[in-house]
């Protein structure tokens, strides 16, 4: 990309500076208020997927120290539940505001573990970060007005476990609420990103939180299961793969266990030939590049109006070009590292799978940086619906484009999945806007925009997207129990 | 006598605040020249308040719209974070307040701080209603048609709200707080014997953000202020919380004259008691959108 052809493009490097955080050798659980080994004495490391350096070594739960933090949360939720909501705001505000005054040590330290480029930890996730719990402390005293009966109690103990792709934000979309409707939590970062998690123990500590109202527990998989199946769990919420979803959902049939499921998406965005083309096409970008792709409502399907294909792909392709590749903690970078190599070999066995069944791979002039995990932005065409690179998530910079003539056709493309996540709708018609996303069964319908989040606005899936919604005021409702 | 014991002896003499009037985001005193005198519950002296005229009740009216654009138009969100930042520089202020409410209500330290703290969390309440009172009373109607209609709550403009008489500065705060959570400017007339701490809280508002204008604060004589405010035609509400009943009538036919929303005085035994949604209802509009969806046919999709 901008790196190999000389063009009006060229930047000096623009680093931002490592030094505003400082990453401990090791870290603990955090349990009960401290910071405390595995049962197991078990670690594993965490590096940098932009450069493969370890970033800390850190302690690694298994089922024993899931019961440990279940029981210290079990503990805790009686006096934390008991508390007057007034008491529960504070807490919560106090969070936000610690938040907003060291975001910019935790967005360089969430670049760091991430991969994903500063621009996106500085400009996105932390101020969202920040947004979510200053939005949920203000519920906290103002349940009984929340449309779910005049004095809705908390649902007890809540098992979290989310994903890397956003780390603090998912932890933030998952504790804010739960600690505003009274409950305490478990939450298991993922194996890649436990940095951010772990600084929020601390902001915890600073903002004098009670001990046991939140837990962290790095871990894996087997963690997160252990948390899912603890017989005191109150309340399971995951975000993750569909694959995984399902299995929770096994997991606690027959149980009383409240449960809520964020998964997979294969978003459409559906371009009409009325479309303004560069504000379209900027969506398209930040709708499939935003975070490397690496996002659940992802537009990764490109549905565009027979009409104006050549035209819409051409200026697409013309603006791929200008992205840029590499350091993510260069202020100008767009596209940052893929999470891990786990991820990207992933990404690379669909990328070929789509080639092989005859799809046309395209991908702009880029050099990749020799270590470290990276894809280049990468859009199919000649795409039909039974290809693998229109049907399955592949959680990466790859776009798939499909065309369509009429609106039926274009919602019936677009529905054509078993995910429900997000779509997209490109018109100066508002009628048409409305009529189609009326007819799309998807969660968060973005028109003339795209991946666009507030913590008051719900978000969630239909289908094999999970259910249960996240933000706004219904997102109370999976941490209230309103039967 | 050494020089020393002298010294030690002499009693530093304080300095006296002068309590100005807060309007537009300046601290001038009232245009008429006047003060009146403010004492405590048992007489004794405090301090001279200005006493405010029809004129400068007109300049805060002139200031307080001037201001509707901005503050109407932050985000919820902004307004939140503003309304929070309040609370926390009264937080830090809680010894000035905690002295002034005992002095002007007659209560002991103890009792005071209860006030002064309750009034804290207050501002902490609505700092978390602005972005909620919209999901709370807006939204979606399922018209029997083919259109989309979105019914949302917007802020009704510049409101007069005649802070109560009894309760300086709880009782002020959760009459003027709503008023401006939801997007209002304000003109909040002091309690006429108590004013002290309705001024010093502008000298809070002055450093938390709050652009200049979004509240004025005047003091004097109630029924003098009022007058003019229940009658100027650029003033869309008006909160009688600290009129008496024969004022409050008085102030709401005025009032009719340019169809003000006017909030009668409500009884209120307890300011500290937690409050409901109505004094941010009183002072909003309902806005309802209407916009075709248009249809795909009877095609589309059933998955």
């Amino acid at each position: 990309m901008a790196s190999t052809t000389a063009s009006a493009f060229e930047y000096a490097p623009a680093p931002e500076s490592r030094s505003v955080v400082d990453i401990a050798p090791s870290y603990g659980l955090f349990i009960d208020g401290e910071f405390t080994e595995a049962a197991d004495g078990k670690v594993f490391k965490t590096v940098s997927p932009s450069t493969e350096e370890v970033l800390s070594e850190i302690a690694q739960a298994g089922e024993a120290d899931v019961d440990r933090a279940v029981r210290a949360a079990r503990k805790a939720f009686g006096k934390w539940s008991a508390l007057p909501g007034a008491e529960r705001a504070k807490y919560l505000f106090r969070i936000a505001r610690i938040i907003q005054e060291r975001s910019r040590e935790l967005a360089v330290l969430e670049t760091l573990d991430n991969g994903k480029p500063i621009k996106e930890t500085r400009d996105a996730d932390l101020p969202l970060v920040a947004a979510h719990f200053f939005y949920y402390a203000g519920w906290a005293d103002k349940l009984d007005h929340a449309g779910f009966g005049a004095d809705p109690k908390p649902l007890g103990v809540a098992g979290q476990v989310i994903p890397w792709n956003f780390p603090l934000l998912m932890l933030a979309w998952k504790i804010a609420p739960a600690l505003a409707t009274g409950n305490t939590v478990v939450l298991k970062p993922a194996e890649t990103t436990p940095l951010s998690a772990l600084f929020f123990a601390d902001v915890c500590r600073q903002a004098g939180l009670p001990r046991g109202v939140v837990n962290i527990l790095p871990g894996y998989g087997d963690a997160g299961a252990a948390l899912v199946a603890h017989p005191d769990v109150n309340k399971v919420a995951f975000t993750g793969s569909t694959a995984v979803g399902k299995a929770i959902a096994r997991q606690v049939a027959g149980s009383h266990k409240k449960v809520t499921l964020e998964l997979g998406g294969k978003g459409a965005n559906i371009v009409f030939d009325d479309a303004p083309i560069d504000q379209a096409v900027e969506g398209i970008v930040s709708g499939i590049f935003f975070n490397q792709g690496q996002v659940c409502c992802a537009g990764s399907r490109l549905l565009v109006q027979e009409s104006i294909q050549d035209e819409l792909l051409e200026s697409l392709k013309r603006r791929l070009a200008t992205l840029r590749l590499g350091d993510p903690l260069d202020k100008n970078t767009d596209i940052g590292a893929i999470n891990s190599a786990e991820q990207l070999s992933r990404i690379t066995s669909l990328v070929e799978q789509g080639e092989a069944e005859g799809a046309e791979r395209w991908s702009p002039a880029c050099e990749l940086p020799t270590s470290g995990y990276w894809f280049a932005p990468t859009l199919f065409t000649n795409v039909t619906q039974a290809h693998t690179v229109a049907r399955d998530e592949i959680f990466g910079p790859v776009l798939s484009v499909l065309s369509f003539r009429t609106p039926e056709e274009a919602v019936a493309k677009a529905n054509n999945t078993p995910y429900g996540l997000s779509a997209g709708i490109w018109t100066e018609k508002g009628s048409r806007i409305l009529a189609v996303a009326s007819k799309l069964r998807a969660g968060v319908i973005w028109s003339n925009t795209f991946n666009k989040f507030d913590p008051t606005s719900p978000f969630g899936g239909y289908k094999e997207s999970g259910f249960g919604r996240e933000g706004g005021r219904h997102g109370l409702e999976a941490y209230l129990d309103v039967r | 006598m050494s020089d020393k014991t002298d010294k030690t002896e002499q009693q530093r003499l304080g300095v006296f605040k002068t309590y100005k009037l807060y309007v537009g985001g300046k601290f001038p005193r009232s245009e008429s020249g006047r003060v009146y005198e403010v004492t405590d519950a048992k007489g004794k002296w405090l301090a001279n308040a200005p006493q405010s005229s029809r004129k400068d009740a007109r300049d805060a009216v002139v200031a307080a719209r001037k201001a509707f654009g901005g503050w109407s138009g932050a985000t919820a969100y902004n307004r939140g974070q503003i309304l929070y930042r309040v609370a926390e520089m009264l937080e830090g202020r809680k010894g000035q307040f905690v002295h002034e409410v005992a002095d002007a209500e007659g209560l002991s330290k103890s009792k005071a701080a209860e006030q002064v703290e309750a009034t804290i969390d207050r501002w902490v309440w609505y700092a978390g209603w602005t972005d909620k009172i919209a999901q709370v009373v807006g939204g979606g109607n399922p018209v029997a048609g083919p259109y989309f209609n979105l019914s949302s709550p917007e802020p009704t403009g510049v409101v007069t709200v005649l802070a109560p008489q009894e309760s300086s500065f709880l009782g002020l705060v959760s009459v003027l707080a709503p008023v401006i959570a939801t997007g209002n400017t304000a003109i909040v007339i002091a309690s006429e014997r108590a004013p002290l701490p309705a001024l010093s809280l502008g000298e809070v508002l002055a450093t938390s953000d709050v652009p200049g204008g979004v509240v004025n604060v005047l003091s004097g004589r109630t029924a003098e202020i009022a007058a003019p405010l229940a009658a100027h035609q650029d003033v869309n509400a008006i909160d009688l919380a600290g009129a008496d009943d024969v004022l409050a009538k008085e102030l709401e036919i005025a009032a009719a004259d340019n169809l003000k929303r006017v909030l009668r005085p409500q009884p209120v035994d307890d300011w500290t008691a937690t409050p409901g949604t109505d004094r941010m209802t009183a002072f909003l509009e309902t806005k309802t959108v209407w916009h075709p969806t248009g249809s795909l046919g009877a095609s589309g999709s059933s998955y």
